[in-house]
């Protein structure tokens, strides 16, 4: 799958998801600077592009290199599932970026 | 960086931003004209940049094509510096209402649209507007209908996003100019949208 933005940094883990894949958060709750927001951990939602990869800034907040560099994917929720007393259409989204360490298949 | 002015005791954060400037200076990490150069630049980038992006997008269609596709690349093509920017254009359509929001800090596309208001920092607005944007949208004097998708994006990691908002209709035969003139902060970010 071409990703949104190429980067070409010494080592990178090679993606592992697909678009349209359905994929859960994983529910953890490590120590130190978290992109994962605590809301979106334990819910499941479908892959909507893969952006590229990055460093991993969990490991960037303890100045080391973040590498290999992790798959940074787009994923779509339905408001619903993630709230689920959500005031507003079945259709209405919520899109987060998650990196692949992050994800697991649902 | 003091503006010019009545004499006013420093808070917590600018005695600590004048006590780390200073040392990075004492210490030759930086100048100090690099850090007013650095300063300048920001104060220099406003949402008229965007609106430029916008309007451009609205008047060619395939420019909004690369714009959608690969923004940093299309706003380089109308003489937009964005060094280091990984911008994801989100489109509005009849169907579909995009909004823009950073739970966890302030990531904003400060390239394109300048410092960020001070209610897009607030705890109110990063943590509700995930939660009820319906309602967050509406305080802003937005409603949105029913049966329009609402799509809020939580700028959580690398990328930035923008709103392409919908051209408002009676701007037939406007110029590239006066359509960028009604295009504000606020439709880029999605609580608000352009009116002709």
């Amino acid at each position: 799958m071409q990703p949104q933005f190429i980067t070409s940094y010494a080592t990178s883990v090679p993606a592992k998801f697909a678009v349209g894949e359905r994929v859960r958060v994983r529910k953890t709750a490590p120590l130190g600077h978290i992109r994962t927001p605590f809301y979106i951990r334990g819910h499941t939602g479908t892959i909507e592009r893969l952006c590229g990869s990055f460093p991993n800034p969990e490991e960037l907040a303890q100045m080391r290199d973040g590498l290999p560099a992790q798959p940074l994917y787009r994923v779509r929720f339905r408001q619903k599932d993630v709230w689920p007393d959500y005031r507003g259409s079945d259709d209405d989204v919520l899109e987060i970026e998650i990196f692949q360490h992050w994800l697991e298949k649902a | 960086m003091n503006d010019k002015g009545s004499y006013q005791p420093l808070t917590y954060f600018q005695l600590m931003e004048v006590s780390l400037r200073e040392l990075l200076v004492e210490k030759g990490v930086l100048t100090q004209a690099q850090v007013e150069e650095a300063v300048e630049d920001m104060r220099n980038r406003t949402p008229e940049r965007g609106a430029r992006v916008v309007a451009r997008a609205w008047v060619d269609a395939e420019f909004k094509k690369r714009l959608l596709a690969d923004g940093p690349g299309a706003c380089e093509s109308l003489g937009i510096d964005v060094p280091k920017l990984r911008l994801v254009v989100v489109e509005n359509t009849p169907q579909v209402h995009n909004a823009i929001v950073c739970t966890l800090c302030s990531c904003y596309p400060r390239m394109l649209l300048g410092i960020p208001p001070d209610w897009y920092k607030s705890r109110n607005y990063r943590s509700r507007m995930v939660r009820e944007p319906r309602a967050v949208l509406a305080e802003f004097g937005l409603s949105i209908p029913q049966e329009v998708q609402i799509r809020v994006h939580d700028s959580t990691a690398d990328m930035r996003y923008m709103v392409l908002p919908m051209r408002p209709a009676g701007t037939q035969g406007w110029s590239e100019e006066r359509l960028a003139s009604i295009v504000e902060r606020d439709s880029m970010i999605g609580v608000a949208v352009p009116k002709a």
